[in-house]
């Protein structure tokens, strides 16, 4: 059991042990409002991550969700402002949009056969350049819904606090905890990512797989669009650039393999608050200088998978049982 | 190709002129094939006959050129396989394992997991996998992945899933490949108490021994055509051969190692020679000396220790302890380049994930360690190479339309045989199978024991891992008898006996003679 | 299910899609195709596509070699940026010509030993082994400027990216002697075979005796001397270095021009020139673009959909439909079988 559950638990490890290091420095940093900051300003990470753990775990890749995410805060401002739509109704368009975006993504690497990575990489574009299209400005929203939803959280003493964002991604992640361990679709994924060929001859649906998993990422983006929205309060093209990379950091970080099929949500959403940690740090610090800090996390990513590689070597060389032969 | 015996129900399930083609080959062209209720049918052929095809077709995994199947009297051509399992016809597909990185428990109940509260009850699962284990004697942790075991286990499984789920017909591609002979035993009693409940059973096998024992009738293959369906009390075994190769084979395999005086041969200094070689939690450490020209068996169950052995000397796993020797000389084994440079080759167990490159043409196959072992800078011209791979094409009699189809492409056998011809034209001194006739036909099986004979005959050594003790048996001078990762004895000359070595394996070790 | 490896006419879709391209820009600018002399150098749109398509076509060779591996290299942006920022900063504290590019050339050599080392040794999956550099890459170029855009005047650097060889831009010469110098280097020796081996099938290569780890760092390192020799271009034309945006996404441009050359990202066959091909129709994507008069905002909506075109051209699913090539040099006819045997119960 401890052997399948190991990078999960290097994980969480890790991160106890560099939230123990940052607050030793910091003293102010061992505080739930910064716990609880950490949650908010990560959490159209999380969401985002969740989906692309769906995906990686089919043994797939979503180039396109920081582009979804860019597209959607357009979208919503521009229907918001411009169109004077009500938040909710350009919320439901937006989600079936993005959620539309990523089953037809799906649908072309189904068919097609075509490898994810390039079917993704000119969604990204296409998302890019619908932003693009609709405005190339950066568009306030200043819907009065906008202010009460940003005002809402659950408070805790000391001046934690769990905002809506956080509890969206908290609620994500559950979700897709028990969707991943507790439902056919989340076993077919992990079918699919094993061995596709395998899957297709044990009868897992590969086509209707593949295109919700796809799906689910292209919505958990939109989601993440919207959280991303009521962050900022505006939308424009350009924004969450590169956000696929983060994405497919923290769900490396929290140990799931990029050839799919194993893996957990759980892990992921350990790496994208290990990711937080270090931005969380460097804004405390305060004294890095801009290339420091991207030479940093290079050496922490490094570090990180390194540490992984490592603890699974000597576990699985020590106690671990191998293969029964 | 009719019953007899005029039936008012129509039978079970009833192929009528099926065709498939792929690029370059007409795999299918034309096959009747009848299954009825309460038998054991078994589908037979020469490598590369079509016979996976038929069944991938059958069960909707290719789509079908042409032909009607009827399952008892509705026509249906299912479009996948999770519409096959629909119609309850449970298959157990050549070479596809199941999924490595799920759980015993997912993989027998994928697709079709119990439910509760729509959601997947774990709970129940667990339970109900334990419980369709039991009549193969497995009690495992379901929960564990399945890639942690044994690929006789994973077999086990797969054949437990197929058989779960076919209320009416079961598929089974070669389902005794990689199980020993106990296992194959349980098998038997399992497909004889399905037949017993009228579920109709196809199965496929290169050993005919396992046909006789167990199947009503027979449908022969060649070339995608069919040959002929008999009843097997009616087919001796001699015109079931004729049958699949459409010709005569000569001489049953006879033994080739010479019995009888070996003390004087031992005196030659040995080729290759390891003292107390081994690896932890692999293979105890054992003596071993392998002389030129001579073949030496290894025997033993599954898991034995016999492909870790043979692993061992070809250095694909490093030894940890112990020392080898070339022509006296010692030597290191740090790896394949290490022992191809010594005049090693060797063909895995596993030739899919460790033999063939899949995407390459057969050409590329055959070229490969030759061109390793001459370095990247001194490239094979072109000619060459075609050369090379037409010569082993022919010799071996590799069934592909051309030297340059993808090898993935080939029939399993055939891409066994692609694996020989690459050692071969490395021209080695010590050649390492593993399983060398595993999946391959009664011709081809006879041609590669003559191999076996002619290659000793000009002076090279070889070290073979087989499940067959009568193969063993046939071509090997000794015979090293391993169990639970031990060399336990060493049969040579006249004590090399199918007994001896079922002793060997079942009793308490013969004492294992001191070595001069 | 298994499908047949592209056959030797598959080169079609790539220079059938040039083709379309260059037409498409000939109609919508009628002097596409019009090339003049002028100061013994040429110009002209299609000379334009050629020098401003270089970076990514140099790019675009040592990802083929890594992407056939199976693998794929998310730092040759970076590494751009890291060789233009050595060359500008040497250059500007007074450094000869030569000294200068070895130094840069060395670092993309270094930046493309780690990444194989890491691939190879430490078998992190390429994708993350370069993402490392990929982020850190960039971090040490504005190291290396101390966060300056760095300039320099140098005739003999400059002349690089801006100069002329015979007529033709040293951007263009220098990407076709590295394409040449490349091929020759996979094609007359056995590495091609051996690339394509461990792209296919890393475990049996090995088994068979291939020399895995060396393919590997080897093709990471050309890919890294290939970006610095991108970078160097790219710097030597604009006459300085910005860390910051030197070669950005350009990893991305130089993966897509690799799979419409049609090397699979799954490894095995590859085909260096069609990934330069690959490259060209890019960037004349890109200037027919920009010579339409399209609204900017539409640009990556059209380069999308002609990728999509191009890529669906080479879909397994479509070219099943396609004629095939006749197979080559039959064996032997295909074995009849005789009429069934007769000889049953005797
Ligand atoms: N997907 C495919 N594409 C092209 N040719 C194929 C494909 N699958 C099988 N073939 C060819 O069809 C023929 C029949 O193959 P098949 O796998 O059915 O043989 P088989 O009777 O099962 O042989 P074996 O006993 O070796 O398993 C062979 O010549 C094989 O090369
Ligand atoms: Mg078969």
């Amino acid at each position: 059991m401890i052997h399948r559950f190991l990078p999960l638990l290097v994980t969480s490890a890790v991160l106890v042990v560099g939230f123990l290091l940052c607050a030793a420095q910091f003293p102010a940093f061992a505080s739930l409002r910064v716990v609880g900051n950490l949650l908010t300003d990560n959490a159209f990470l999380g969401i985002t991550a969740v989906g692309m753990t769906f995906v990686i775990l089919s043994g797939g890749i979503d180039l396109s969700v920081g582009a979804v995410i860019g597209f959607t805060t357009v979208l919503l401002a521009v229907l918001i402002e411009q169109g004077g739509w009500h938040p909710v109704s350009a919320f439901a368009v937006a989600l079936a949009v993005a959620g539309g975006f990523g089953a037809a993504m799906g649908a072309v690497i189904h068919v097609f056969q075509m490898p994810p990575f390039i079917v993704t990489l000119a969604g990204m574009f296409v998302a890019r350049g619908l932003g693009f299209v609709l405005s190339t400005d950066s568009i306030p929203i200043n819907h009065p819904l906008y202010a009460e939803l940003g005002d809402l959280a659950l408070r805790f003493d000391g001046g934690g606090k769990l905002t809506l964002p956080a509890l969206l991604m908290l609620g994500v992640v559950a979700a897709a905890v028990v969707c991943a361990h507790w439902t056919r679709f989340g076993a077919n994924l992990y079918a699919l990512g094993g061995n596709r060929q395998s899957a297709e001859l044990m009868g897992v649906p590969v086509g209707r797989t593949t295109v919700a998993v796809y799906a689910l990422s292209g919505l958990l983006a939109g989601l993440a669009g919207i959280v991303f929205s009521l962050y900022t309060g505006a939308g424009y093209s350009l924004a969450a650039t590169g956000v696929e990379l983060d994405t497919i950091t923290a769900v490396v970080i929290g140990g799931t393999q990029l050839t799919g099929g194993y893996g957990y949500v759980i892990g992921t959403f350990i790496g994208v608050l290990i990711q937080g940690l270090i931005q969380t740090y460097i804004t405390f610090d305060g004294s890095l200088s801009s290339w420091w800090t991207k030479i940093a996390i290079g050496v922490l990513l490094f570090v990180f998978i390194l540490l992984q590689k490592g603890l699974l070597a000597v576990w699985t060389g020590r106690g671990g049982a191998p293969a029964e032969a | 190709m009719t019953d007899p015996t005029p039936t008012a129900s129509p039978p079970l399930l009833a192929v009528r002129g099926l065709s498939k083609a792929f690029l370059g080959v007409q795999a299918l062209d034309g096959v009747d094939f009848t299954v009825r209720h309460g038998e054991i049918h078994a589908l037979l052929g020469e490598n590369g006959a079509g016979k996976s095809t038929l069944i991938k077709t059958l069960t909707g995994v290719y789509q079908r050129d042409a032909g009607t199947v009827t399952l008892e009297g509705r026509a249906i051509a299912p479009r996948g396989v999770e519409e096959a399992q629909r119609l309850h016809i449970g298959t157990v597909y050549q070479e596809v394992n199941l999924l490595p990185n799920l759980s015993v428990a997912e993989n027998l109940f994928l697709g079709r997991q119990p439910m509760r509260f729509g959601l997947v009850d774990r709970g129940a699962m667990r339970r109900r996998a334990r419980a369709v284990l039991i009549p193969y004697g497995l009690s495992l942790d379901v929960t564990a992945p399945l890639g942690r075991f044994s690929v006789a286990t994973q077999q086990i499984v797969a054949i437990a899933r197929a058989v779960d789920m076919s209320a009416k017909v079961l598929i089974l591609d070669e389902p005794t490949a990689s199980l020993d002979a106990q296992e194959v035993a349980v098998l038997f009693k399992v497909m004889r108490t399905l037949r017993s409940r009228g579920i109709g059973i196809v199965f496929v096998t290169h050993f005919l021994d396992q046909v006789y024992a167990l199947c009503d009738r027979i449908t022969v293959l060649r070339n995608g055509l069919l040959v002929g369906e008999r009843r097997t009390a009616e087919l001796p075994r001699l015109d079931l051969v004729a049958m699949m190769l459409g010709r005569e084979l000569e001489a049953a395999a006879h033994r080739i190692a010479p019995p009888g005086n070996d003390g004087e041969e031992d005196a030659r200094p040995p080729l290759v020679r390891f003292r107390g070689y081994g690896k932890a939690r692999s293979v105890e450490p054992f003596d071993l000396d392998i002389r030129p020209g001579e073949v030496v068996g290894l025997a033993g169950l599954l898991g034995s220790g016999r492909t870790e052995t043979a692993r061992l000397v070809f250095g694909m796993d490093r030894a940890d302890r112990g020392e080898a020797a070339v022509d006296g000389q010692a030597v290191r084994l740090r790896g394949p380049r290490d022992a191809i440079r010594l005049g090693f080759g060797f063909c895995p167990e596993d030739r899919k994930k460790e033999g063939i490159v899949g995407a390459l043409s057969v050409r590329e196959n055959i070229i490969l360690a030759l061109q390793a072992r001459q370095g990247w800078l001194r490239p094979i011209p072109r000619r060459r190479q075609e050369e090379i791979a037409d010569r082993f094409i022919r010799l071996l009699d590799i069934r592909t339309p051309h030297a340059e189809q993808p090898i993935q492409l080939l029939s399993g056998g055939n891409q066994q045989k692609a694996l020989l011809a690459r050692w071969l034209a490395t021209e080695p001194r010590l050649l390492i199978l593993d399983e060398p006739t595993r999946g391959i036909d009664v011709g081809a099986h006879a041609e590669i024991i003559r191999l076996i004979e002619r290659l000793c005959a000009d002076g090279m050594a070889l070290l073979v891992v087989s499940s067959e003790l009568e193969e063993i048996v046939a071509y090997s001078r000794r015979v090293v008898v391993l169990r639970d990762r031990r060399h336990v004895a060493e049969l040579r000359g006249g004590e090399v006996a199918v007994d001896r070595i079922v002793a060997a394996i079942a009793s308490e070790p013969v004492p294992v003679e001191p070595r001069p | 299910m298994t499908r047949p490896a592209p056959g030797p006419s598959r080169n079609l879709p790539q220079y059938g899609a040039l083709a379309a391209v260059l037409l498409a820009n000939w109609l919508l600018f009628p002097d596409f195709f019009s090339i003049r002399l002028q100061d013994g150098r040429l110009f002209g749109s299609l000379i334009d596509v050629l020098n401003r398509g270089a970076p990514v076509a140099l790019l675009a060779i040592g990802m083929t070699m890594v992407i056939a591996t199976r693998g794929v290299d998310l730092s040759v942006g970076a590494v751009m940026a890291i060789s233009g920022a050595v060359a500008a900063t040497l250059t500007q504290a007074g450094w000869g010509l030569a000294p200068v590019l070895a130094a840069s050339l060395g670092a993309g050599l270094l930046c493309g030993l780690w990444n194989g080392l890491l691939v190879a040794v430490l078998r992190i999956q390429p994708i993350i082994a370069t993402l490392i550099l990929m982020v850190a890459g960039r971090g040490i170029a504005q190291l290396v400027t101390e966060g300056q855009i760095v300039t320099f005047t140098s005739p003999g650097l400059a002349f690089i990216g801006s100069g002329s060889f015979l007529t033709v831009p040293m951007p263009v010469v220098i990407t076709a002697v590295l394409l040449g110098v490349t091929a020759l280097l996979v094609r007359m020796t056995a590495l091609g075979l051996m690339i394509e081996a461990v792209g296919v099938n890393q475990l049996s290569s090995a088994g068979a005796g291939v020399n895995t780890p060396v393919v590997l760092v080897a093709v990471y390192v050309w890919c890294g001397l290939c970006a610095a020799v991108a970078g160097l271009v790219v710097a030597a034309d604009i006459r300085g270095a910005d860390a910051n945006n030197a070669g950005l996404w350009l990893e991305l441009d130089a993966i897509l021009a690799v799979v419409v050359g049609g090397t699979s990202l799954l490894g095995g066959r590859f085909g260096l020139l069609r990934s330069v091909v690959g490259a060209l129709i890019l960037q004349a994507m890109n200037t027919g673009i920009l010579l339409s008069g399209f609204k900017p905002e539409f640009n990556l909506i059209v380069k999308a959909g002609v990728l999509m075109v191009v890529l669906l051209l080479q879909s397994p699913t479509l070219t099943l439909f396609l004629p095939r090539p006749a197979s080559p040099r039959p064996i032997r006819p295909p074995a009849k079988p005789e009429s069934p045997s007769p000889s049953a119960g005797a």
